[in-house]
């Protein structure tokens, strides 16, 4: 055990803001990251000399608020636009329309050089811990690029300063040398999460962190998030393809269909109360282990596919699976509106016909 | 035992952590592989030989063969006109390869001049087509839309461009002094010109290719959201991974460019007599196909060197291929 004599190092100083003490959300805490009507269309290319005018439109019209300190996480089935939400947040994508507000201040058309500074503060965990980490670079220069890129030399050394931060993330600082692909996928995706922690972020969006990962080391990963959010005081926007994977780590949730956001509430009252038939289908497909429920709560089977985003349906995009469509659904674009009260107040769903909150998958109270 | 700062440790860095710490970068994994496959090691060997041949050709000939234009028309058949006299097309120890019809000449000293000028103008030619396939391939890849767009085009066009029958023309009314240079410098340069500037779309192509598909890593954004500028992405996070295709594609470039320059000479419109060249010794043999060894030797010399530069190059790619470790 060559690790276990050494002290451990922090890594990144936890004394100068308080820690997140409760899972409650807090409605005072002041708001870290704003999105409002966040669009963004792909436009499909056709020939050299041909304009066409079609477009993927992955992300059209999403608004949600990240509070400091708390785990927002955004669900939806692959392809719904979560990886691009992501990237407007983190500006790797121009905006088509919206904004992107971070600690109060405007970053959606911001030039990638006014842009620079503020990438400190807003990091990002990518899907696939296999394409994120360059294969030619030893794990010492992969995490310690942002101390190159951001021209900050930190106290003791870039190198002392890697292995601290290999340290505070499992691996040991003897993996300072070695190449990715000496590593699992799960060992990799530590790398990319010390990779992101150099800089000491105010915010991390973790582009689904463990769905490349094998079941068993997902749980492993997910706890090392958890608690570098105690010991950091991070925000995370957690991205995952299913509610099961962030339902303990989330203090709200956001369901996303085909670009748009459906419903959004505090973890409890979106697993609990779904509204939004969209979110009954998707929680009817995670496995309930409490068995006085899960009689109560029937299996859905959505019929068909995922619609293209690049015709995608009117009005209600989910209309064309959705067993409670009716004529207006087709027509009347339902909006995102508020439907619980009082503690509930924060639960929002975009459906002309919500589910009663007592309804076949929750149980009321 | 218990480090705190190992509570979420995950169990297997542990282990693996205490057995090694230098770790292997991928060339040095292709290196491995590389020196277990023994066809590619002996097409590598051939090759190291033939240039260390090619470079000591004028110190090997003193002491067999003699210089490459030397006649030695005393030693042609007494009977039998523009023959060499004896087996084997004049075979002895003084010229091991025997002599040349009609002139005499050493055929020995003339395979390795021969091999001077391959050498020279396929490599070099190699590396004027990836210095600018290159450059192109990656400003295509990496800036994307409409510099691609054009660019690609340009290579396509360069791609349908009647190379043989350009160099032919050319070389018909191409004038004796140009750019200060005369004789066998400037038929060289104009060779190495015509045959490296005329082929770099083939490796424009690969490197395009492979910056686009490099390009989408996530590595690449990685980078960028940590505020990267484009010539850290590009030399940084892209050129380390374009190397090894480069290398690989370079080493296949090479036995080409030695068929083409030999296909030149043979036509007449390549080296021009008396150096000594294997595709104009071809074409100076197949007069005399009766003496089946004046065709035999220099046909030998391309085939086993193009046969090399290929074997060596297979084996690099398979080094450098990721799938088979
Ligand atoms: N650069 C791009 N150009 C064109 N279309 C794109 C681009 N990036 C994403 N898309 C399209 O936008 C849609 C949303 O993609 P996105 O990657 O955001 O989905 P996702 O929710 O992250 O899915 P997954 O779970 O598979 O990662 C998809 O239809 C995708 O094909
Ligand atoms: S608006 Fe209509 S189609 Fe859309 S989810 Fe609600 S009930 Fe279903
Ligand atoms: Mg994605």
């Amino acid at each position: 055990m060559t690790t276990s004599e050494t002290e451990p190092t922090p890594a990144v100083d936890t004394t100068t803001t308080p820690r997140h003490a409760s899972r409650t959300p807090d409605r005072e805490r002041e708001n870290l990251l704003e999105v409002e009507d966040l669009v963004k269309h792909f436009p499909i290319k056709g020939g050299f000399l041909s304009g066409s005018k079609s477009a993927v439109q992955a992300v059209d019209g999403v608004s949600f608020t990240v509070r400091r300190g708390e785990t927002f996480s955004i669900v939806g089935e692959s392809g719904c636009g979560k990886s691009t939400t992501a990237r407007l947040i983190t500006r790797l994508l121009e905006p088509t329309a919206g904004k992107v507000t971070f600690e109060g201040k405007d970053i959606t058309h911001l030039s990638d050089g006014r842009m620079r500074p503020l990438r400190r503060d807003i990091q990002m965990i990518f899907q696939d811990p296999y394409s994120s980490l360059n294969p030619r670079h030893t794990v010492g220069k992969i995490v310690g690029a942002p101390y190159k890129l951001q021209g900050v030399e930190p106290e003791g050394g870039r190198k002392k300063a890697v292995q601290a931060l290999l340290q505070t993330v499992g691996l040991s600082p003897e993996h300072y040398n070695r190449y990715p692909h000496e590593f699992s996928g799960g060992q990799r995706q530590r790398i990319g999460i010390a990779r992101t922690l150099a800089l000491k972020p105010r915010l991390i969006v973790a582009d689904e962190p463990v769905s490349a990962l094998d079941v068993s080391i997902q749980a492993q990963v997910v706890n090392l998030l958890e608690d570098l959010q105690q010991e950091l005081d991070l925000t995370y926007v957690m991205i995952a393809h299913d509610l099961s994977v962030v339902r303990h780590v989330s203090d709200r949730v956001a369901v996303m269909y085909l670009g748009k956001i459906v419903e959004i509430g505090d973890r409890d009252d979106l697993y609990d109360r779904p509204r939004h038939p969209y979110t009954v289908a998707m929680l009817s497909a995670v496995p309930v282990p409490d068995t006085k429920r899960r009689h109560q709560r029937e299996r859905i089977r959505l019929q068909g596919d995922v619609p293209s985003p690049i015709n995608p349906p009117t009005a209600c995009r989910f209309h064309t699976r959705c067993w409670k469509a009716q004529e207006i659904c087709r027509t009347e674009e339902p909006l995102l509106l508020q439907i619980g009260t009082g503690a509930e107040s924060g639960h929002q769903v975009a459906c002309h016909f919500p589910e009663e909150p007592s309804g076949p998958a929750g149980i009321p109270g | 035992m218990e480090d705190p700062s190992l509570s979420h440790a995950d169990p297997e860095a542990v282990l693996v952590g205490e057995k090694q710490i230098e770790g292997r970068s991928l060339s040095q994994i292709a290196w491995g592989k590389l020196r277990r496959d023994k066809v590619a090691l002996a097409g590598g060997a051939f090759i190291v030989f033939l240039i260390l041949v090619a470079i000591l050709a004028p110190l090997i000939v003193k002491i067999t063969g003699g210089p490459p234009n030397a006649y030695h028309e005393d030693l042609l058949s007494p009977y039998i006109p523009n023959i060499p006299a004896g087996d084997f097309g004049g075979m002895s120890w003084r010229h091991p390869m025997g002599l040349e019809t009609v002139s005499g000449r050493d055929i020995f000293s003339r395979v390795l001049y021969g091999a001077r000028i391959s050498l020279l103008i396929a490599i070099l030619a190699t590396m004027l087509s990836v210095a600018i396939g290159t450059t192109v391939g990656i400003i295509a890849g990496f800036f994307g839309g409409w510099v691609d767009a054009i660019l690609s085009r340009i290579m396509d066009m360069f791609l349908a461009f009647p190379l043989l029958v350009f160099a032919i023309a050319l070389s018909g009314v191409f004038p004796d002094k140009a750019f200060g240079f005369s004789g066998l410098p400037l038929r060289l340069g104009l060779l190495i010109f015509v045959i490296g500037f005329f082929n770099w779309p083939y490796i424009g192509r690969i490197v395009r290719g492979q910056t686009i598909s490099l390009r989408e890593r996530e590595y690449v954004e990685a980078a960028r959201s940590l505020g990267a500028r484009r010539p850290y992405i590009l030399f940084t996070e892209l050129l380390p991974n374009l190397l090894a295709p480069i290398l690989v594609y370079s080493t296949l470039i090479i036995p080409t460019n030695i068929l083409f320059e030999a296909a030149l000479s043979f036509l007449g419109v390549g080296i021009p007599p008396p150096t000594a060249s294997w595709g104009g010794m071809l074409a100076d043999a197949v007069t005399f196909y009766t003496v089946p060894h004046f065709m035999f030797w220099p046909g030998l010399a391309i085939f086993a060197t193009v046969l090399a530069f290929n074997l060596f190059g297979d084996g690099l790619r398979d080094a450098f291929d990721p799938r088979g470790r």
